[in-house]
């Protein structure tokens, strides 16, 4: 809005006479005169606002939503269902409009709300603390395995299944460079599995940590023997255990990380009720055991007590934090992502234990049914046994070809692995959420089956 | 409780009728399963995942979406924001956050949209990338900007690894930051996990930065040197063509902390300061919400000689189409999943488009107005330790006020009565009782009169009624909370299986 406010021109001369300069060029005097801006940026604008929408709904217009295209895409964001009244209550000024609850007296609601978040991803993850958030699952990876070199300094060995998401390792790698750590990332097995002996053998007393990712950026859920016995071998060598879960939905069904023996747990919170955004904002979570709270980045909100002994919460144990500790902090971060950790609060209270155990069950069933009928597309091959809702497909051709026929069916199709690795090539990893109704399993299965 | 700690009529703040409500987790709520499931027979006996595998207890209650709505519409009530009233929250830069740009970001065609999504499906969203890269740098005066970091503190880490990255290409790795004692804690914690040493520099008797302090520290093992400008004073560095003529004769680099860029937009440019790389707070400069804290969004703009060492993917453009392309061999890598914080990118892009460069300017204009306001209109009853011209904001401290035994944070807490959020106090560190005010471009001439009011009803009550401001808060919520207890036995979650007492507040 640029209405001229009714004498808003005489107010502001009034306040720059009140401030003792002649001109609001003169506020600026100390900035030496060749590097003051003579004429106007070179920039688009002003427009109304309904120019505005029209300009960004043009925008918006030709990008394809999966809304509008029966959607199999998956690999670390994911097309679950974001509830109305989630999106309804996230949008309340009162939250989204405050900043950092630094002043807890002004802030109860967004410190009770993070206070319940950290709540459930303690239960979601069987962990005993989980912090109030960082900006995604990768680099929520990324400070873990940082955290992890605290608690055991001076080991120089990283161990990662490749099995991993790829972006979550290259994460990793940028983040953890300047301590010239050594990162042994370990290929996964044929059926797309983590390759338990190879893990195993890589452990030394000199490794700082092992990272593994259930369900796996392939879709499957890991073996379960596996997964207890590289925890096993790790703490044998007193390394900590990192499990990250990217689709986090299938925590409605399996074994959280607290009970698969792990010591820090990492996640993805967006598929627990934010929108795909084109890969952001993300949510990333982290929970650890409390032997390790200290060591733990990013922000805590704590219950206390005024002096009446009402209740209340208070971000605490901050001397952890840059803002006080500095080149000393466990961690750079300061923002993060609250509003995105409130609405994952919001949707998991709307969706209750029987909810997203629902969740998880249509998609994993979505998955199954999908599987079934790509089966017998003769040239299509499925190696998987065990998975939750994605699945690598081997295709007799470029998984590109065929996302770009599909597309033009009004399908947007898998992820061509090959991107990420050569070795991958000709694999395409589709993904099924409660969302995927059998008509567009149907459409995809036939648009293959005329491709093909 | 209100009765004589009630402030005058003609302030912001009234009692009100604030509701009780439990942690949602005591709420009572019952146990049943989605029956939805049971119609089509999808079970867990049918999914074929071994029993083993699967978790024996889901402890999340089960309530109604009326429940679960009042209970955050309750809690949204006990919050403070933006759009309930003033708040001067220094280095925060919270200025209003307008409507239409949420509706912008939660058009299905941002809000559904897949990263991965074919190239073709997401030629809009690629667009609105290459655009705004281009209206910041056109803003900072840089050559090149990546949009992927996720905050201030994020592009602060991506810039010092492209620091880094840049030394070690030219064969001198080299080890130490200079760092003025005025920064903020992100700037040592971001240098720290990248490797480097940081150095601090003293402010001279002004508040800035001299070159004499900086020469005295320059050798050819200092990487850059990291500032912001304005300073955290509020104060523009008035040598800084010299300190960083200085810096690149001794081979180093200078990172702008952006976090004061409501002082320079559309009036002066960064890059033309001489500076190498600088971020921008979206959530600060360009009017995305804060969210409670986050998500923000933290573009970090370079200058040619850093662009081979930029984070991957980056938007390209040929002909009319673009793309992302991964494939720079000097590139410091990934430093995020996906491309950073999309949604909030589009909310700054509608904010630009909707100021044009006379909007932005005049924002600048009367954010550094209304700061040079307040600064004079409370100088004589609160010590100013560097007094004369700010840009957007201005640091007071309690020094007068304390020698009633009443602190910076006795004083923000009194605001809380009077309807205002607090500046931010004991920031920066080299002001002992700091009180940083910043008002930002948003607020009108009234509400800036009725702060004033406050703030000098509050100095007249710190001499007369110590005791009331130290007692402060009177009106809030909750009292002023134990701290102290809180850091020492840890309470991070709320217990298992606790009911509700009849008045919502645990027994």
């Amino acid at each position: 809005m640029d209405l001229q406010r009714d004498g808003e021109k005489e107010a502001l001369e009034r306040m720059l006479d009140f401030v003792g300069v002649s001109s609001f060029e003169e506020l600026f005097r100390e900035i030496p005169e060749q590097i003051r801006l003579q004429g106007d940026l070179h920039l688009p604008g002003p427009l109304k606002e309904w120019e505005l929408t029209a300009r960004l709904g043009s925008m918006a217009s030709r990008n394809l939503p999966s809304s509008k295209a029966a959607h199999f895409l998956g690999a670390g964001c994911y097309d679950h269902h974001v509830f109305s009244a989630t999106k309804s209550l996230i949008r309340r000024g009162e939250f989204f409009t405050a900043y950092t609850p630094y002043q807890p007296e002004l802030s109860q609601g967004t410190l009770q709300a993070m206070f319940e978040f950290q709540t459930y991803v303690c239960r979601l993850s069987g962990m005993e603390v989980a912090n109030s958030s960082m900006y995604d699952g990768a680099t929520a990876l990324a400070e873990a395995v940082l955290m992890a070199q605290r608690l055991r300094p001076g080991r120089s060995r990283v161990v990662i299944s490749g099995a991993v998401h790829p972006e979550y390792r290259a994460v990793v790698r940028s983040m953890t460079d300047p301590l010239g750590l050594e990162l042994l990332e370990i290929e996964p097995d044929l059926s797309w599995q983590t390759h338990w002996e190879k893990l195993e053998t890589s452990l030394t007393p000199n490794t700082s940590c092992l990272v593994v990712q259930n369900p796996n950026f392939f879709g499957t859920i890991e073996d379960q023997e596996g997964l207890r016995r590289a925890a096993e071998a790790v703490h044998k060598v007193e390394g900590l255990f990192i499990l990250a879960v990217v689709e986090t939905t299938a925590l409605g069904l399996l074994k959280p990380p607290g009970e698969l023996g792990a010591d820090i747990f990492v996640g993805e919170g967006q598929p627990l009720g934010l929108p795909m955004s084109f890969g952001g904002p993300l949510l990333g979570l982290m929970a650890t055991k409390e032997a390790f709270l200290r060591q733990m980045p990013g922000r805590l909100v704590g219950q206390s007590h005024d002096s009446t002994g009402k209740r209340g919460f208070v971000l605490t144990l901050s001397t952890r934090e840059q803002h006080i500790r500095r080149e000393r902090a466990t961690s750079n971060i300061c923002t993060n992502q609250a509003l995105c950790a409130l609405a994952v609060t919001i949707q998991l209270a709307l969706l209750g234990s029987g909810g997203l155990r629902e969740i998880a069950l249509r998609s994993k069933e979505a998955a199954r049914q999908a599987m079934d009928s790509l089966a017998q597309i003769p040239g299509l091959l499925i190696p998987q046994r065990r998975v939750y809702n994605e699945f690598v497909v081997q295709t007799p051709v470029e998984p590109g070809l065929l996302n770009r026929e599909l597309l033009n069916k009004g399908i947007v199709g898998g992820l061509d692995l090959g991107r990420f690795n050569p070795a991958w090539k000709n694999n395409w990893l589709l993904c099924c959420t409660e969302k995927s109704s059998p008509e567009n399993i149907q459409k995809l299965v036939a648009a293959l089956g005329e491709v093909l | 409780m209100m009765g004589n700690h009630e402030p005058p009529g003609f302030f912001e703040a009234e009692g009100g009728l604030l509701f009780r409500e439990p942690l949602i987790f005591e709420l009572g709520g019952s146990k049943q399963k989605g029956d939805s499931l049971e119609k089509e027979r999808i079970s867990e006996e049918s999914i074929g995942i071994p029993e083993e595998y699967l978790r024996q207890d889901l402890p999340i209650p089960q309530l109604t979406e009326q429940q679960v709505v009042r209970h955050y519409t309750r809690l949204s009530q006990w919050n403070f924001s933006v759009d309930t009233g003033f708040y001067p929250l220094g280095s925060c830069t919270m200025k209003y956050n307008p409507r239409v740009n949420e509706e912008a970001a939660s058009l299905e065609g941002f809000a559904s949209l897949h990263p991965y999504a074919p190239v073709e499906a997401v030629q809009g969203a690629l667009a609105l990338m290459y655009e705004l890269e281009a209206m910041l740098a056109e803003i900072t005066g840089m050559d090149r900007v990546t949009l992927q970091p996720a905050a201030g503190a994020h592009a602060e880490l991506t810039g010092m690894l492209m620091v880094r990255a840049y030394h070690r290409e030219l064969g001198k790795p080299r080890k130490k930051v200079l760092i003025p004692d005025s920064a903020h804690g992100t700037n040592p914690a971001s240098c720290a996990l990248c490797g480097f040493q940081v150095v601090q520099v003293p402010s001279d008797e002004r508040g800035l930065l001299s070159p004499r302090e900086i020469s005295s520290r320059l050798d050819q093992d200092v990487a850059a040197l990291m500032l912001t400008n304005p300073n955290t004073l509020g104060l523009f560095e008035e040598h800084i063509l010299e300190i960083s003529e200085m810096v690149h004769r001794a081979g180093g680099l200078v990172y702008c902390d952006g976090a004061n860029l409501n002082a320079l937009t559309g009036v002066a440019r960064v890059g033309d300061m001489g500076v190498d790389l600088v971020h921008m707070n979206l959530h600060k400069t360009f009017s995305t919400p804060h969210g409670g804290g986050g998500p923000g969004a933290g573009p970090l703009g370079v200058k040619a000689s850093l662009e081979p060492f930029l984070p991957v993917p980056r938007v390209a453009k040929k002909g009319d189409g673009f793309s992302l392309q991964e494939d720079f061999p000097k590139s410091i890598g990934r430093i995020k999943a996906f491309y950073g914080h999309f949604g909030v990118l589009v909310r700054a892009y509608a904010y630009l488009l909707s100021q044009g460069p006379g909007g932005l300017r005049e924002a600048t204009r009367k954010a550094v107005l209304n700061a040079n306001y307040l600064r004079v209109a409370l100088k004589d009853l609160y010590h100013l330790p560097y007094d004369r011209l700010c840009k957007h904001e201005c640091v007071f401290s309690d020094r007068n006020q304390a020698r009633f035994g009443v602190q910076a944070l006795d004083i923000a807490k009194r605001l809380m009565d009077y309807g205002f959020h607090p500046p931010t106090i004991y920031f920066p560190l080299i002001v002992k009782g700091a009180l940083m005010v910043e008002p930002t471009e948003s607020e009108t001439p009234e509400t800036l009169g009725k702060f004033v009011e406050a703030m000098r009803s509050i100095a007249r009550e710190a001499q007369e009624e110590p005791e009331k401001v130290r007692s402060a808060p009177h009106l809030t919520k909750v009292g002023r909370l134990d701290e102290v207890a809180a850091a020492r036995r840890p309470v991070l979650a709320a217990p298992m299986a606790k009911a509700a007492s009849p008045h919502g507040e645990p027994s």
